[in-house]
């Protein structure tokens, strides 16, 4: 039943080879064309004729090819999550298409979506796009909430919510999420003469941020020599602004950033961390960063699960035990992202099947046990796989039940279909300039609307 | 054509049937072979054509086209009519007059530097010279780096932090850190380094191949004149080579116009708004960031084709400078 194409095409010219060289070459074209065209539902008359040509002994009975779009260093191929899979389910063999940087897969991924060609069997989605999917694009995407074996009960409720469009239809399924803490250096707040205790530094900022950053002027006050308190001041407003209820849009997707509370806070506290001089003036994921890193030249960031391999990546094996992590002042959710499947796929069945399975709460613990991506699975906090996870480089710190508790605590934020624009514009023509080139908080906030909204003016 | 095949049947009649066979298939052949001549070389330069309009004339009336719709990345088939409002809302687009004005410095102060000294490298290469065929191969060197390689040591070369190494340079002399990126002028001047440093070896050598076809008479008569060498360059190389020297003014301002890759990945890929600021933002980057990051294609064509008609005016000015130095020469 599932010849591959190739082999068909194959023989398809093979068959042709005494005609003369153009028909050959018109056969060849007429058979991809030909094989490109039909469906693996038309090969099901094929076997009986395909045995007699004999194909040269390949090997034995077809394998369906699931194929999965991702961006980045996904994760599920390195967990091993694949190849268990093939394990357990023979028939099946799984691809992965991995694009480095989301902002080159989303574009792709969208025109293929209206295309309804050269897409994947599934494909990966990032938190700051699903709102577009799910806002616009949910009728060219499986229903994967009636999927066997999908059980919402077992997600949390705002991360099924995200993966829901309006008639009900879930979408996308949830893998990871990025609940927030702060991860903080032991040895620098110790000279500064801040408690090195992850759970008295937790209670120096608990549910206020401005608590937060009153504890950087405290450790500027004695800090060390060329070192800061956080990394930047985008970092800052980015963290706070997850922590609130409404940040973009409001519940009824209607565009309110101007006049978010939560934005408003999140600008105005960076600006002034800005100011007060408690920032290394760092933009996140760039080579200076990093560098910083390895420098030790600030002494907290706020971290999801997630950060916690970079920063050890980058750091080093010299910053052993000198990182730890605490709670944030009010958790939010930085990042994560979700599994969907098209309705022009050609597997779909068999696709929405391998997605359900690898977000289940079991894939998804040992995804956070090899990859400390955080499980979007509420039922998979109990596994011991999270209950019982500490970081060796964090200082043992019990990550598992740091960050379910800030999971469970992040609040359930209305997201809409351009987050991801606004918020990399309030940063990068906005607090940058505050925090890099000293421009005036209000100057920089007009240039940053400006900017916004050229972008969402269509 | 039929009167001589008229008269030989005429001679010899009782073959006639064999014969008109024969007339037959020589006309047929002769036909062949003139339909062979006449189209056969349309055929061989087709495939280029055929690309061409598949990959070059069809997204170009396609851009045109969509130029006058709203349409959007989600839904690029979901086409709105509105006319010429996408050109027009560019008038008042800050955004867009920037980049504009951006494109315009980087492009002189990036093209004008590049062309001279490529000149004067040139002139240096056309000396005899020991091991000549290593400094041409190690001159093109810069242009076959990708632009990705290069930038990214150029952008570790104008890091903010003492680190960099021409802050390192500057404090050696005791000049104070610059903030080359955040900078409007700096970062203007950085990026156009990129290209000055990956673009003259390059002009240098078409500048050498120009040179090389110059008469050696015209120098031994000038140096019989007494003329030094600085007084044979400016007054026999440089004429003598007006015309590549338009050339290169031409494809510069083209590439320059064009500008993109540099400005992209010197805020390290961040985001295509070229700074904070949008200091260092150009056209090409503009236009990247309505359509593949504000999802906006329709405004996106509408600046593809703006870029595209003054690149046309470009070429129209350059043809006028062509035939007036033609005629002054």
């Amino acid at each position: 039943m599932r010849h591959s194409r190739s082999r068909r095409t194959h023989d398809r010219t093979r068959y042709r080879t005494r005609t003369p060289r153009t028909a050959v070459v018109l056969a060849a074209v007429a058979a991809l064309a030909g094989g490109a065209l039909t469906g693996c539902a038309e090969d099901s008359d094929d076997p009986g004729t395909g045995g007699s040509s004999g194909g040269g002994g390949g090997g034995g009975k077809g394998k369906t090819t699931l194929t999965i779009g991702v961006f980045g260093a996904f994760g599920l191929q390195e967990a091993g999550l694949y190849a268990e899979y093939e394990r357990l389910h023979p028939d099946i063999d799984i691809k992965q298409n991995s694009v480095q940087r989301n902002e080159n897969y989303w574009p792709a991924l969208l025109t293929h979506l209206s295309s309804g060609s050269g897409l994947s069997d599934i494909q990966a989605v990032e938190v700051g796009n699903v709102a577009e999917l799910t806002g616009g694009h949910a009728d060219k995407l499986v229903d994967l909430g009636k999927t066997p074996g999908v059980d919402k009960s077992a997600y949390l409720g705002w991360k099924w919510k995200q993966g829901t469009a309006e008639g009900g239809r879930t979408i996308a399924l949830g893998t990871d999420i990025g609940p927030t803490g702060i991860c903080y250096r032991k040895d620098l707040f110790k000279k500064a003469g801040l408690p090195t205790d992850r759970e008295a530094v937790g209670r120096l900022w608990a549910g206020d941020w401005d608590k937060y950053l009153r504890a950087g002027e405290r450790f500027k006050a004695k800090a060390p020599e060329g070192t800061a308190f956080v990394d930047g001041a985008t970092g800052v407003m980015a963290a706070v602004h997850a922590s609130g209820t409404q940040k973009f849009y409001d519940a009824d997707g209607k565009l309110v950033y101007k006049d978010s509370p939560a934005v408003k806070e999140g600008w105005d506290l960076a600006a002034r961390f800005a100011e007060a001089g408690l920032t290394a003036k760092l933009q996140q994921f760039q080579p200076s960063w990093d560098q910083a890193f390895a420098n030790g030249s600030f002494a907290t960031v706020t971290c999801p699960p997630w950060m916690l391999g970079y920063i050890k990546d980058k750091a080093g094996a010299d910053a052993k035990d000198q990182w730890d992590v605490a709670a944030a002042p009010k958790p939010g959710n930085w990042g994560g992202s979700f599994l969907t499947v098209p309705e022009a796929g050609e597997h779909k069945e068999e696709a929405a099947k391998l997605a359900a399975w690898l977000t289940a709460p079991k894939q998804q613990a040992k995804l956070f046990d090899e990859r400390a991506s955080f499980p979007s699975a509420s039922a998979a906090y109990d596994l011991p796989a999270v209950k019982d996870a500490k970081n060796p480089y964090f200082g043992g710190a019990p990550v598992g039940r740091i960050f379910s508790r800030a999971a469970e605590g992040v609040p359930v934020q209305p997201i809409g279909p351009k987050d991801g624009i606004i918020s990399q514009y309030l940063a990068d023509t906005g607090m940058l300039g505050v925090d890099q080139k000293g421009t005036s908080p209000d100057k920089a906030w007009g240039r940053a609307v400006k900017t916004i909204d050229n972008a969402l003016d269509q | 054509m039929d009167l001589p095949s008229d008269s030989r049947t005429a001679v010899a009649p009782a073959p006639a049937v064999a014969t008109a066979r024969d007339e037959r298939r020589r006309a047929r052949r002769s036909r062949r072979y003139r339909w062979d001549v006449r189209f056969s070389p349309y055929a061989l330069i087709a495939p280029f054509f055929l690309f061409f309009v598949a990959f070059g004339l069809f997204p170009l009336l396609y851009t045109g086209w969509a130029s006058l719709h709203r349409v959007e990345l989600g839904a690029p088939t979901d086409m709105e009519w509105v006319g010429l409002r996408n050109f027009s809302r560019l008038l008042d687009d800050d955004f867009f007059w920037n980049a504009l004005r951006n494109t315009f410095t980087i492009g002189l102060i990036s093209t004008v530097p590049q062309l001279l000294m490529a000149l004067g490298l040139a002139h240096l290469l056309n000396y005899r010279l020991r091991g000549s065929m290593f400094f041409r191969v190690a001159i093109l060197t810069p242009y076959a780096t990708s632009v990705a390689a290069a930038t990214l040591v150029f952008v570790l070369m104008f890091s903010r932090t003492d680190h960099g190494l021409i802050n390192w340079g500057l404090g050696l002399v005791g000049i104070d850190a610059v903030d080359w990126q955040n900078g409007d002028w700096t970062a203007q001047l950085a990026v156009s380094a990129i290209v000055i440093w990956r673009w003259t070896g390059y002009n240098a050598l078409i500048y050498l191949a120009a040179m090389q076809a110059i008469p050696h008479d015209l120098y031994e008569s000038a140096a019989l004149d007494g003329a030094s060498r600085w007084q044979q360059f400016l007054h026999v190389t440089v004429p003598s080579l007006r015309p590549t020297i338009l050339f290169t003014c031409v494809v510069s301002t083209i590439g320059a116009t064009q500008l993109f890759g540099e400005p992209l990945l010197f805020s390290q890929g961040a985001s295509p708004t070229g700074g904070s600021d949008h200091q260092f933002q150009t056209l090409g980057l503009y236009l990247y960031e309505q359509g593949w990051f504000n999802q906006h294609l329709g405004r996106a064509s509408a600046i593809a084709w703006t870029m595209f008609l003054i690149l046309v005016l470009i070429g129209l000015l350059n043809w006028a400078v062509g035939r007036w130095i033609r005629k002054s020469a």
